[in-house]
């Protein structure tokens, strides 16, 4: 098993500084690949549109996630919905390379995530701050995003919770070794994982951005902010001109430092997704999973 | 001695941290002018060839930097690196730098459940651990490209000349004798 999970961070390790895409078909997905997408997150609905149907929002049919897996030749993800190992265990049986144990969907279980020591696949999950982030990844996990607000357009809560996430990271780092102890008991993690933190001033997996990115400006920032890649949702092909939007954000992932390539990567992008304001949505999927 | 590392998408940092290890200088290549910079090696990282294979066609640096392997500068390409360097892609209708004499297959060991570690031989170094993620192998080597490391039957690392590649991640793991090994070639 442990060598499963090295495995399995190392698929994230080699994920980095890429751009990860929602994608409902196969031909979206061969558009995201041409596009330069590291890898794509298959689902029938773009977070946008669960929101705006409303119900309960499940796992993918196996049949549309296998047609994406045919299309294209970079991994592919799918979520499951928090809780769900049944559902979990439906995704590894199709060898399916990730899977987003995910907000966006309607949680199965309100008090246990998935044991995803029991995988061998490897598991992704949502985090708003470090201690979440930490639980998820004593469950299993090996690789962490924030979680945001998906299918908003609106980039405010995955700017707070990476904002939160690397405040907490750096004030662990200042701790005395002897102030562990407690750190871990508030944090409700086993005290190794906080002494990793302590001792690396990083996660012990990698760590990407996700919910609300919209804009190549949107992808610098969080870069900036401390992502090591960044998951596209209802951004793309939810836009004007998803394939030249998908290789401007792909771009100025690489080169997000660089703003005068960014200011030519964002002419004549089309029109951006029509987002939500957080003051104006009814469900905050960022609440579920803690 | 200064290599530049591609950092264009991937396992890059992994690289740097080693040569940094090695007390190797090295240095990020993330757009066009970074490569009129002086150095005297470079390394192409694993992620996904699709991707840095895009980027440098995007970027406008296909050319330069095939350019500057065809004239000598000593390259070490891992896993998708490989793929980038490779001549012919089995089931790949893509050429990306294309530089070296070998053939190679993508994602040759299946979806992320096909990955995985051992420890093997390879030729000038001894054994080795390997960590293969979502690899490819190399089919067929020609010419002038050598054989360096066979797993399984299959050819996981080669080089020709100035061109090194493994399909594996030395950079993964806590061995530096693999970027070792590419020092020395730069050396000589």
């Amino acid at each position: 098993m442990e060598n499963r999970w090295e495995l399995n961070k190392n698929l994230a390790q080699m994920l980095k500084g890429g751009v990860i895409m929602d994608v409902t078909t196969p031909e979206q997905a061969r558009i995201a690949e041409e596009a330069g997408a590291c890898a794509v997150m298959a689902l029938e609905r773009i977070p946008a549109d669960i929101r705006a149907a409303g119900g309960v929002s499940r796992m993918s049919d196996p049949k549309m996630i296998k047609g994406i897996q045919e299309a294209v030749s970079i991994p592919v993800m799918a979520k499951c919905r928090i809780g769900h190992f049944a559902e979990a265990q439906v995704l590894q049986a199709i060898e399916i390379d990730y899977i987003d144990e995910s907000e966006v969907l309607s949680p199965a279980d309100d008090v246990y995530h998935i044991d995803k020591t029991k995988f061998d696949v490897p598991f992704v999950c949502g985090a708003k701050d470090l201690g979440e982030a930490l639980r998820r990844i004593n469950e299993g996990a090996s690789m962490i995003r924030t979680k945001g607000e998906p299918g908003t357009g609106d980039v405010v809560q995955a700017v707070r919770h990476m904002r939160k996430m690397m405040s907490d990271i750096r004030r662990l780092t200042s701790c005395a070794e002897d102030e562990l102890f407690d750190e871990a008991k508030k944090l409700q993690v086993p005290y190794d994982l906080v002494l990793y933190v302590h001792k690396n001033g990083k996660l012990p997996v990698v760590n990407f951005a996700a919910g609300g990115v919209a804009t190549p400006a949107d992808a610098s920032l969080m870069m900036q902010l401390g992502a090591e890649g960044v998951f596209v949702g209802s951004g793309i092909f939810k836009s004007g001109n998803p394939a030249k939007r998908a290789r401007a954000i792909v771009q100025a992932v690489t080169n997000y430092t660089d703003a005068k390539l960014i200011a030519e990567l964002s002419e004549d992008l089309g029109e951006a997704m029509v987002g939500i304001n957080e003051q104006e949505i009814q469900l905050l999927m960022a609440e579920r999973g803690k | 001695m200064r290599i530049g590392v591609l950092c264009l998408q991937g396992a890059f940092i992994e690289h740097i941290h080693m040569l940094g290890s090695l007390g190797a200088e090295s240095f990020e290549i993330r757009q066009k002018s970074d490569l009129a910079r002086s150095f005297d090696g470079l390394i192409i990282p694993g992620g996904e060839s699709t991707v840095i294979g895009k980027l440098l066609g995007d970027l406008g640096m296909m050319d330069d930097v095939r350019n500057m392997i065809t004239d000598g500068m000593p390259v070490f390409g891992t896993c998708a690196g490989l793929i980038l360097l490779a001549r012919h892609i089995e089931n790949d209708p893509h050429v990306y730098l294309g530089t070296m004499d070998i053939s190679a297959r993508r994602n040759a060991y299946g979806r992320q459940l096909g990955s995985f570690a051992c420890t093997a031989d390879m030729k000038g170094i001894g054994e080795i651990p390997m960590t293969f993620i979502r690899a490819p192998y190399i089919e067929k080597v020609s010419g002038n490209a050598e054989t360096l490391s066979v797993v399984d039957g299959h050819i996981v690392a080669a080089r020709e000349g100035n061109q090194l590649v493994t399909a594996f991640h030395p950079e993964l793991t806590g061995d530096t004798r693999v970027h070792e090994y590419f020092l020395k070639m730069i050396k000589h």
